[in-house]
Formats: C-alpha cells, structure tokens, sequence
C-alpha cells in the first residue's frame, strides 16, 4: 500500500526527530511513503477556538490536494499518514462534520472551489491514518518483529497515548485502553508498563500559557510513569513529546522534585530496535538522552 | 469584584442593601443557550442530567472557576456574562475526555470551544491574558503563510502578554535551537495568497446564507 504523508508544522520544527524516525523506519520495512505536496497547518486548537469553519476549511485544503496527488489509484481512498495527535484528530473531525452537517459542507465547498480545488466525497476519498495504526494494523507487529535487530530486552517502557490519538473521532483503537503501542513495545523485546494515566491529557498548549496548570499535568503523568517504574516514556504526538520533555527543567523547579525521565517518540524506539543509527531516528535531539537498557535487576 | 467573590460580609452592604448572587429570570439572556447550541452543533445539551460526570473526568476541573457540569446549567440557564468572562473556557485544553464520557452525548469540548468564539469575537477577556492571545497570534500566522512556526509564536505571544516570560522560556529555546528543534526559517505554502482567498471565501459563504 502507498501513503502520503502530511507532517503538520509540528514535525518540521520541534517535533523533527518524529519525522525523521517515521520516514526511516518507513523505509526500513519498505514502505512507500511521500509528502503530501503544499500541505498547509490543520489549524490547531488556535482555529478552532476563532473560528470552526475555518479549521474545517484548513482541513479540506489538505485533503483535496491528497486525492489530487494521489490521482486515480484505482478507485481506492487515498491513505493520508497524520503523526501529529492535533492534525490527526481535526482532519477526522472535519471529515465527521463535513459528512454530518450541509451547511459545514456547503462552506467548504464553496470556499475550496475559489481556491481550484475539488471538494466532492472527500470523506470517502480519504482515509485519515495514525502512523501507529498504519503500524500495528496494516504492517502488522509480526513484520515489526522480524525486523528486531537489537531486541530491548527487559527495558520497562511507559505507553502515553494522549488524548486526540484515542478520542473522540479515532476508531483504530480502544478510547479508554488502547494497547497499539504496548504491542509494539513487546514486538521489540521491551516490557510495556502497565498504568492508569495512558489517555490522561499532558496539558497540551497550557504550558506554554498557563504554566501553573500545563506543568502540573505533565508532571502527574511522569510522577506516575517513574513510580511504576518506567525507564523510557514513549509518545505519540509532538505536542507531548514536547511538554513532557522539554518543560522538566521547569517542572523540577516548580514542584521541587527530581524527575528524569527520558521521553522519546515510539518510532525513534522502533529505529533503535532496528539498529538505525542515532541520526537516523533524530535521537541527537532529544534534550534527554533515550534510554536503551534495562537496568540490571 | 465580582458578585460571586465577595464573602457573606460584603454582600450586605451596611445593611442597605443586600447583594444577590442569583440573577432573576428576567436578566438572563434567554437567547444564549440557542447562540451557542448553533455554533456547537449542540442541540443535544438540552438533555444534560447535570450527573457531573464530565467534571470529575476533566483533568483541569480543579482549577476552573465553573466546572464544566456547571458551564453547560450556566449556558442553558442563559448566564451569557459570568460564563464568558470565566476562566473555565480559557483553561479547557480540549482533551475531549468530558465529551467521550458524557452519558447524554453532549459534545461539551464544543461547547467550550463556542465559547471561545463568542468571547474572541467580542473581545471578552482580559487583555494580556495569554489563552486567546495565542489563539489569535497563531491565526495570524497561518492566515499569512500558510503554516506555523512555533518559534515566532512563542516569541510574539511572550512579546504581547509578558516579555519577562521570554527569559523562562530562554534555556528551553536555546536547547531547542541547539538541537534543531526551531529554526528562523519560516515554513510556507507555494502561493501565500491562497490562504488567504480560501479564509475570505470561507467568510462570504458564511453571509451569503443569511
Ligand atoms: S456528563 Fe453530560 S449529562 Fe453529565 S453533567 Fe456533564 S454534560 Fe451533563
Ligand atoms: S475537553 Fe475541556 S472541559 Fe472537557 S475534559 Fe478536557 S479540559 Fe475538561
């Protein structure tokens, strides 16, 4: 199967290392993967929060340029690969409401139209993909398995699935307790925790606004992923990967605490099993070095 | 200072007079509920049993001025000026848990998010209160070229609420720029208009319906 990929403004500049190691991975089990051609933002919560046909219109920009580029292929829905959870969640969401309610489809018809593009079936046409649904679903975790070269034995990973990856418009997976990526995470020889927090929301955009309430929420989460004894927490989403990597310092400060806990991206851990190099899953990025072996017992 | 915020004490003043904290029926605005199930699909918040069940899911319930179970009696009732200028629609990170959990289906992140528009439309909210300004650098970045750069939203949203902010910010920044993580290069679509005419047409399609 063939996907486009949309990255999102995320993954082209604080969430870089998402990219690089969705690609490379991408390629290490040779899939055929392609940008998605003059993509533009999904519009965030910032859209939404102006003006929700807007968002939706952002939305459908991106997903009539996919069917364009994707051309005939058969008859089949063109397979758009949103790693971002934010992008991910509002191309559903507009394709829901777009299907749902005229008047949401009659603007956003009218408005792609002055752009030259075509806004007919889009809901069919394209099918909105989460790379760790296209991972564990169409990949499949044997073919992940097969790849190990470097099994993690004994590590003790953290799944954080986040919010928007799981609800309310995603369907790959169980809203209340996914298990895509503790599959994976066993696939690579490492043991996933098992916790209560998987779905709690990080906080999102509030530590960059309201650092009072955004710290706080990453911080329970990492409290409680190093109490079970996690040695690596893994994300999905770079808004997460985000607040809680990068914001510990700040945590620390604030909470009086010592966490450190290495966050990094499920597919930068998939690279590593595969034994692709640091570079080539982005992990000289990372502020905290990732972490690759158990500690002894 | 707010009727709700004031002690027992100062709701009577020297006994003249005595504060309500309820408004009559009459001063509500009967018209909000609808406005606001317009704009949030939401005709189904009508049916809220008031079980409080979005409020206990809700991660930042605690530090909000109304918790959303509230909100939705608040908006219903027709309470338009306390839940426009409470914090609660600010502090909503639209993780969309109360909406997933709701046992009547009340899209309550939506909710939330009409709130969000009314009040941004209206300028409601206090002026270098960060949530909205965000919102509406972010816009503006967008609108220009197509896509964001989370570098210059940072910095213009540290610039317009509070420049000392930047200096929090400065260790996380330099890291970032050290790694690679933010760049001075601003991403952006081939034709930057085109953002533009599709916002413009988004605006007129809307009018030409009424
Ligand atoms: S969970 Fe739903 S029904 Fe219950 S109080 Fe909240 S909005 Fe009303
Ligand atoms: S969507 Fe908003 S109101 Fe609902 S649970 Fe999340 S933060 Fe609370």
């Amino acid at each position: 199967m063939k996907y486009l990929y949309f990255p999102g403004c995320s993954l082209k500049s604080t969430g870089k290392p998402y990219e690089e190691s969705i690609l490379s991975v991408f390629r290490a089990l040779d899939v055929d993967i392609e940008e998605l051609k003059d993509w533009n933002c999904c519009g965030a919560t910032a859209y939404m929060a102006v003006d929700e046909l807007k968002s939706f219109s952002l939305c459908a920009r991106n997903m009539a340029l996919a069917v364009k580029q994707h051309g005939e292929g058969n008859g089949e829905p063109v397979q758009l690969v949103a790693p971002c959870s934010a992008c991910y969640s509002l191309l559903l969401k507009s394709q829901h409401y777009m299907e749902e309610n005229p008047e949401v489809s009659r603007v956003v018809k009218t408005a792609l139209k002055e752009v030259g593009l075509e806004s007919e079936g889009l809901s069919q046409k394209v099918r909105i993909r989460h790379p760790l649904d296209v991972l564990a679903n169409d990949i499949g975790i044997e073919r992940i398995k097969d790849q190990v070269k470097k099994p993690l034995t004994g590590l003790k990973v953290v799944p954080y699935y986040g919010c928007l990856l799981v609800r309310p418009y995603a369907t790959f997976d169980d809203p209340y307790n996914p298990t895509s990526m503790d599959r994976l995470i066993r696939a690579l020889g490492a043991e996933p925790v098992d916790w209560a927090l998987k779905t709690r929301c990080c906080g999102g955009t509030l530590s960059g606004t309201i650092q009072g309430v955004g710290l706080r929420l990453s911080y329970l989460l990492l409290k409680e992923a190093s109490r079970k004894g996690g040695e690596l927490l893994l994300t999905a989403c770079p808004l997460c990967q985000f607040d809680l990597e990068c914001f510990q310092g700040g945590m620390n400060n604030r909470f009086q605490h010592n966490v450190q806990m290495p966050v990094a991206y499920f597919s930068q851990l998939i690279g590593k099993a595969f034994n692709l190099s640091d570079r080539e899953v982005g992990a000289q990025r990372l502020f905290i070095p990732m972490k690759l072996e158990a500690a002894a017992p | 200072m707010e009727t709700r915020d004031r002690t027992p004490d100062q709701l009577v003043d020297l006994g003249e007079n005595v504060h309500r904290l309820i408004k009559y029926e009459g001063e509500l605005d009967q018209g909000f509920a609808a406005e606001v199930a317009r704009l949030a699909h939401g005709e189904k918040f009508y049916t809220c049993i008031q079980c409080g069940t979005c409020s206990a899911t809700c991660p930042v319930s605690h530090y909000m001025d109304f918790t959303p179970r509230r909100i939705i009696a608040m908006v219903r009732a027709g309470f338009r000026e306390e839940v426009l200028r409470s914090f609660t629609i600010w502090l909503c990170a639209s993780c969309y848990s109360c909406t997933a959990d709701c046992p009547r289906e009340i899209k309550i992140t939506d909710v939330m998010y009409a709130l969000k528009q009314i009040a941004i439309k209206e300028g409601i909210y206090p002026k270098r209160f960060p949530i909205p300004v965000m919102a509406q650098e972010f816009y503006k970045i967008v609108k220009k070229k197509g896509r964001n750069n989370e570098g210059k939203l940072m910095m213009n949203l540290a610039l317009k609420t509070n420049p000392f902010s930047l200096l929090r910010y400065a260790k996380v920044g330099l890291k970032l720029f050290r790694t690679g993580r933010v760049t001075l290069r601003e991403e952006s679509i081939r034709n930057h208009g085109e953002i533009q005419t599709l916002l413009g047409a988004v605006d007129r399609a809307r009018e030409a319906a009424k």
